[in-house]
């Protein structure tokens, strides 16, 4: 690397940090979980969406008093994040026209938070008028897809959003951005994750904190999902990722696992990052050369081989099938997430067991089976 | 327009549509994504069927002889290379599988292709290789509790008694498979020793077993205790040697089997259409659907040598006979749209 300084020399090259500080690698090994390889987590959010993506695809309405009961109830549960309802015209989905009445229902724990759907400005205000304190958009990958769900062009649909960010930014309100159709489209078929990325980082630069990345159809297996997530890290940074992952082909928790995955160097290197940053920043920290420490910061991901996501979208029960395969499976059950999870030691500040009381709470309320086969087979073991 | 589909594609699965959304599997520019820091995913995956045995084995009605052998040669039609085909138990205590002659006898072998029979003991090996079977499996416990249920002896007897199937075995050049169930967890004693299972798998090789398929026979495990159970029995047996054979029951089959891959391992036991319930959580899902594990391998760039199309035709085949909804999500989905 020639005449350049030797703390910008580790900094771009893990391999010649290690190289001059071998006792580095065993140090920062002891500081990891691994299994086979693999880092993972030692904390992953779940961001529950059961009440509203779950229930919005119910032909019945669920009465008001019942979301309400179910969304304290997951409260109870110790989930971080429950997204509550969504602000949609009533027109286009009858089942969240009590939006404003379940947001003023429900009993909000400290740290919870409710995020609703706002998919214009006019639903924003409503949204604030009744309370909520974050907010979430969304956007598609596919451009048929947004066309035919949201009436509008993927560019149409930026500039919708951009305006709900604006106005959230003002009221120092949070927006989180779905983009939908990552791993597949019912109308395209296969998305590039190039797209993925684009429309990803395009949310991200107008202020979405959190981008979650949706597999609408479950399409996706752990191979389609490293890629599309390979491609999204060169653009927005792992920590501010998410997956919603549906199980309509028996796919999800393979595909969370997957971007949970990081290999060891990738966590090491990002470990590296919170210490080096510094340097680099004030190398970089020149007029105009911002651009230039966030590339840094991203190329410190190694987007080739870690992947490391920890926030996981699921639903209570598995609520919410599949529009596109009628009387299959949608949601991945936050049960069967929470399972895998603690199984793997990973934290997630839920109890399960309030979870499947929900669930069950809710499978009652509409008569059905639920979806999760943790729940199915606790409810039936010997 | 979905309406308009589902009428047109009721009873069969070539629907358009359908083969659409096979193609997001089939991917065959997917490059293996497995490469990761010098772990790769294997290039090829065996599976092996075991539909017709421990599947069907749950059934409470007894299905038909021809029904049983109409499935084996669907499957072997699929190019799955492995079938289990049915089991040398006594009638007295599987009478599900009291025609086991007869299915031997009446499927039609493809070459190349596998179908190993289970044969608890000497007298079940004998009556195997006389109905034509040419490679047999033997099924041992990693729980003491779950051996003395199950098969009324110990493990150390148990492994004793296959001794003498081993040795009949190998006299007549007939290959063994070796089961160690209760890998992760078993229904009475709660969790297994890593080391137990290691041990019971090192006896079955060493007794000369060509493969021993570990067997999370209540679905309990989860990527965690998976990983840390393959990692004591590969101390024993080489990863080369090993396959897994994992229940859905609480979801977990393909996250635990995509662990297992990246540990190197080549082979995985499934069912089609998910056949084969839980016996200890009653009404919960057993084995995992072989079309949703060939929907991942394939969706991983991994070859499988299987047809996944007309697999799923022998699941909708079961399936209908038993008039029973198939348990594979892919099936189901794409039997939807």
């Amino acid at each position: 690397m020639g005449n350049v300084p030797t703390t910008v020399k580790h900094c771009l090259s893990y391999e010649q940090l290690i190289q001059d500080y071998p006792w580095l690698r065993r140090w920062l090994l002891l500081e990891e979980k691994t299994i086979t390889g693999h880092a993972y987590p030692k904390f992953v959010k779940i961001v529950e969406v059961g009440p509203r993506d779950g229930l919005q695809n119910e032909k019945e309405i669920v009465p008001t008093g019942v979301k309400i009961q179910l969304i304290d109830m997951l409260s109870g549960a110790g989930l971080p994040v429950i997204e509550a309802t969504s602000f949609v015209s009533s027109k286009w989905v009858p089942q969240m026209a009590d939006h404003s009445d379940v947001l003023r229902g429900i009993q909000r724990a400290p740290h919870v938070q409710y995020p609703v759907l706002t998919p214009n400005l006019q639903g924003f205000q409503d949204a604030v008028a009744a309370g909520a304190t974050e907010v979430a958009v969304f956007g598609s990958a596919s451009e048929t897809f947004s066309k035919k769900n949201i009436n509008c062009s993927i560019d149409e649909s930026m500039l919708r959003f951009e305006e709900v960010i604006n106005a959230a930014r003002e009221r120092q309100i949070p927006v989180r951005g779905y983009v939908s159709c990552a791993l597949g489209c019912p109308h395209e078929g296969h998305i590039e994750p190039s797209k993925v990325a684009e429309v990803a980082k395009r949310l991200y630069e107008m202020g979405c904190y959190e981008i979650s990345l949706g597999d609408t159809i479950g399409v996706g297996t752990p191979g389609s999902m490293f890629k599309m997530l390979q491609s999204v890290m060169k653009e927005v940074p792992t920590s501010a990722l998410a997956v919603h992952c549906h199980d309509t082909y028996g796919q999800a928790l393979p595909n969370i696992l997957t971007a949970l995955q990081e290999v060891w160097g990738g966590f090491v290197t990002n470990l590296l990052l919170a210490g080096l940053t510094m340097t680099t920043v004030f190398f970089c920290l020149c007029p105009g050369n911002v651009q230039a420490s966030q590339s840094v910061t991203l190329f410190y991901q190694h987007p080739e081989t870690s992947m490391g996501v920890c926030v996981v979208d699921s639903a209570v029960a598995g609520l919410g099938g599949c529009p596109y395969a009628q009387g299959s499976s949608g949601n991945v059950s936050t049960e069967d997430v929470l399972y895998m999870l603690h199984g793997m030691d990973i934290e997630t500040g839920v109890n399960i067991a309030k979870v499947i009381e929900a669930g069950d709470f809710i499978c009652s309320a509409l008569c059905r089976e639920t979806n999760s086969k943790v729940a199915r087979a606790k409810g039936r073991t010997l | 327009m979905a309406a308009v589909l589902r009428l047109v594609n009721r009873g069969t699965l070539s629907s358009a549509m359908g083969q659409q959304y096979l193609t997001f599997s089939s991917a065959p520019k997917v490059q293996a994504v497995g490469v990761r820091a010098g772990q790769a995913l294997p290039e090829r995956v065996k599976i092996v069927e075991v539909g017709p045995r421990d599947g069907l084995q749950n059934e409470k009605t007894i299905v038909p002889t021809e029904t049983k052998i109409h499935l084996i040669d669907m499957l072997s039609a699929s190019g799955l290379p492995v079938i289990e085909a049915t089991s040398f138990v006594s009638p007295k205590w599987v009478p599900q599988m009291a025609d086991q002659v007869e299915v031997m006898k009446g499927i039609s072998r493809i070459p190349g292709v596998s179908y190993p029979v289970l044969t608890p003991n000497l007298k079940g090996f004998q009556a195997a290789v006389k109905a034509g079977a040419s490679e047999v499996a033997i099924f041992g416990a990693a729980s003491e509790l779950f051996s003395k249920k199950n098969i009324n002896c110990s493990v150390d007897e148990s492994l004793q008694r296959f001794n003498d199937v081993m040795k009949a075995a190998k006299e007549a050049g007939v290959p063994v498979r070796g089961y160690v169930s209760c890998v992760v967890g078993c229904p009475y004693e709660g969790k297994v020793a890593p080391e137990k299972v290691a041990y019971v798998a090192k006896r079955l090789y060493s007794m000369g077993c060509y493969e021993i398929s570990l067997g999370d026979t209540i679905g309990v495990g989860t990527p965690g205790s998976m990983i840390e159970m393959l990692e004591a029995v590969s101390k024993e047996v080489p990863i080369s040697a090993l396959a897994v054979h994992c229940h859905d029951t609480y979801g977990q089959a393909l996250a635990n089997i995509l662990v297992a891959l990246q540990m190197g391992i080549g082979v995985v036991d499934s069912s089609v259409a998910g056949l084969g319930g839980c016996p200890y959580a009653q009404g919960a899902s057993g084995n995992v659907a072989t079309e949703d594990v060939v929907y991942m391998l394939h969706g991983l760039g991994i070859q499988t040598g299987v047809d996944l199309s007309k697999l799923m035709d022998a699941g909708a085949f079961i399936c209908r006979t038993l008039n029973r909804k198939s348990n594979s999500k892919v099936a189901q989905a794409v039997c939807k749209l």
